[in-house]
């Protein structure tokens, strides 16, 4: 397949993609739990592949995204909050010092800005240390982040430890997927470029990459600064989900959620990231859900074992499974394409049509 | 040949601690020469290669390429009352130059490992392609939106040409790390040479190959050096190689340089046949 059908099949199975949500948003209910884990699914799945840029390309094992998506989310609301509202929001710091309303784009793009801007100042001193020294040293900074936005002096901007709410929200299904979309494209964009091989090369031999010319400090600076942009604007689109926010909701759990799905999607996979995120979701929002029911009969047997929090502990004996089967991820470091799909079925039909040559002579 | 002199190392001592690894090390590479570094193991010679290519910082000394000092330090902090090298104050006071490896290659200074470093997962093409990276004049934006299609295509073609001319086209597609040995030190050379390098530094490029391989790396070596006009510095414990290509020949025995010539000389020398074999220890 040349390089321009390819474009154009990409394209027209995204097309189809949101056409099909389009379709399934008239007919499905709107609170099904259905669009639910499609929502928080796409963004989960932009915040795991920013976080995949740098761990699974660049090979540098931070663990702040949690800390990067609360600037994102906290700078989209404080900049959204309409001035009318304010007031009840801000209700115990006089509303506020900040008395505008950004448009819902520009804010989502500043919250990615503000996100880069604080991984530029972080990664300075953090990214000379490597593997499991800056992944503390990360984790630490989003905890101190979380800390800082709950602080009462910071109160006229962060609303302290209090909810930030009335914000522009998103009904639609299909707002989080093409912003996600488009920035997802954006990071495979770069990931193929002569960027994304210097990153490459870096995760492979640091040493030999610098004796090659690229310059480590800052290509590993790039690398951050871009991951948290994207972490930034994730965390926007999770505030427009949520449709309120606290500081104390991105704890560290939080990043090591966002972890699981890269690893179990597979180091280096932007689709692998992908699909697991969404299988992530649906499993521990969805399809799980039944083992919470205390009182399940299965015809008149009544399941034994079954009471709430009880979905967790299958859960997690699944993702135990998934790590010990498929060690390397759903897609290891292979991407998901058409390609590769439609070569596999005709390599399969190729093998039966020689096989039923065979057989006649 | 011209005598224009490509790399000069003038009185540099490398010191860890309390151990001097290079010490005082004096030598001059000229334009178009095969130059050879030979000394036992545990000579410093791997650690000279590392201080020309910006790994480590000098203790003390001054590095020059085509003349112009890239490289220049002397003691300090701790170092001042450690320091057991020679010429202490030569460069005192003097601004201190030490460039990271990737300012070095951009100079046109490229090297080889002696345990081969190839980017383990990536085809024999991006190999080489990575080796483009350093020429770029794209930023991030405009590589990201392929506003550069221009710059990437004429990368992609020099990797291409340079596979054709380092015979690597048949494995152009595999992966770097399942080729045989031999063809794995190619693809490293070919890797170094993508940086259009004007000195080039090997480590051991034979190490580690049979009689047939080291034939022909020898012939690779010289055929090279005339294509691409190249200067050449390596490091090497095969003789015959040594013997065979050398214009001339370094000896460096604990850190310090013991012999200089054409091979001749070198083969002749009693201090070299005494520090190889291990004569008595007091000259």
């Amino acid at each position: 397949m040349s390089s321009k059908t390819k474009t154009m099949w990409n394209v027209g199975l995204i097309a189809a993609l949101l056409l099909l949500l389009f379709l399934l948003e008239q007919v499905i209910p709107s609170g099904s739990m259905f669009f639910t884990v499609l929502k928080k699914g796409a963004i989960y799945a932009l915040v795991a592949v920013s976080m995949n840029l740098l761990n699974g390309f660049t090979g540098l094992f931070s663990l702040g995204q949690a800390g990067f998506m609360l600037l994102g989310a906290y700078t989209y609301a404080i900049l959204t909050i309409p001035v009318e509202s304010r007031n009840s929001v801000y209700q115990y710091f006089d509303g506020g010092v900040i008395q505008f309303a950004l448009p819902v784009p520009v804010a989502l793009i500043a919250g990615g800005i503000v996100a880069a801007v604080f991984a530029y100042l972080i990664g300075l001193p953090v990214l000379r240390l490597k593997s499991d020294y800056l992944a503390i040293a990360t984790l630490g900074f989003a905890e101190i982040i979380r800390a800082v936005f709950q602080w009462d002096k910071l109160g006229p901007v962060t609303n302290g430890s209090n909810l930030l709410r009335s914000y522009p929200t998103f009904k639609s299904v299909l707002y989080p997927f093409v912003v996600a979309g488009i920035c997802i494209a954006l990071i495979v964009l770069l990931i193929n470029s002569t960027y994304g091989r210097a990153f490459k090369a870096i995760r492979d031999d640091e040493i030999a990459a610098e004796a090659m010319g690229i310059n480590l400090a800052h290509h590993k600076r790039l690398a951050f600064v871009i991951s948290s942009f994207f972490a930034g604007i994730s965390g926007g689109l999770l505030a427009m989900y949520q449709t309120s926010i606290q500081a104390s909701m991105f704890k560290s759990a939080m990043t090591y959620e966002i972890l699981l799905i890269v690893v179990i999607g597979g180091i280096g996979s932007v689709t692998g990231s992908c699909i697991s995120s969404f299988l992530f979701i649906a499993c521990s929002e969805w399809w799980l859900r039944f083992l919470d029911n205390e009182n399940l009969y299965i015809g008149s047997f009544h399941v034994p074992l079954l009471r709430p929090g009880f979905r967790k502990v299958v859960f997690a004996v699944i993702i135990m499974l998934m790590v010990l089967f498929y060690r390397r991820g759903i897609m290891g470091d292979k991407e998901f394409s058409l390609e590769k799909i439609s070569n596999f079925f005709r390599r399969k039909r190729g093998k039966k049509e020689g096989k039923g040559g065979a057989s006649h002579e | 040949m011209s005598k224009e002199n490509v790399l000069k190392v003038e009185n540099v001592t490398m010191q860890f601690g309390g151990v001097i690894a290079v010490d005082n090390m004096n030598l001059e590479v000229n334009r178009g020469e095969i130059i050879s570094l030979i000394g036992p193991n545990g000579a410093g010679k791997t650690t000279a290669f590392n201080v020309i290519t910006g790994v480590y910082a000098p203790t003390n000394g001054a590095v020059y390429f085509k003349g112009d000092k890239i490289i220049q330090n002397h003691p300090q902090g701790k170092m001042k009352k450690l320091y057991q090298g020679e010429n202490p104050e030569q460069y005192a006071g003097q601004h201190v130059m030490a460039p990271t490896p990737d300012k070095i290659t951009r100079l046109g200074i490229a090297r080889t490992f002696q345990n081969i470093r190839l980017f383990k997962s990536q085809t024999v093409f991006e190999n080489i392609l990575i080796a483009k990276h350093l020429r770029r004049t794209s930023n991030i934006f405009t590589a990201t939106f392929r506003l550069n299609a221009r710059e990437e295509a004429q990368m992609r073609q020099e990797t291409e040409e340079l596979l054709r001319l380092m015979e690597l086209e048949d494995v152009r597609d595999e992966l770097a790390t399942s080729l045989p040995y031999g063809k794995q030190r190619h693809l490293e050379i070919a890797r170094a040479m993508a940086t259009k390098p004007e000195l080039l530094l090997l480590d051991e490029p034979a190490a580690g190959m049979n009689p047939q391989e080291t034939l022909e790396l020898t012939q690779f070596i010289g055929r090279i050096r005339d294509e691409f006009g190249l200067t050449i510095f390596m490091i090497e414990h095969h003789m015959d190689l040594v013997m065979e290509i050398s214009d001339r020949i370094y000896v460096l025995d604990f850190g310090k340089p013991i012999a200089e010539g054409v091979p001749e000389e070198i083969r002749n020398n009693p201090r070299v046949i005494e520090a190889y074999l291990g004569g008595a220890d007091d000259e």
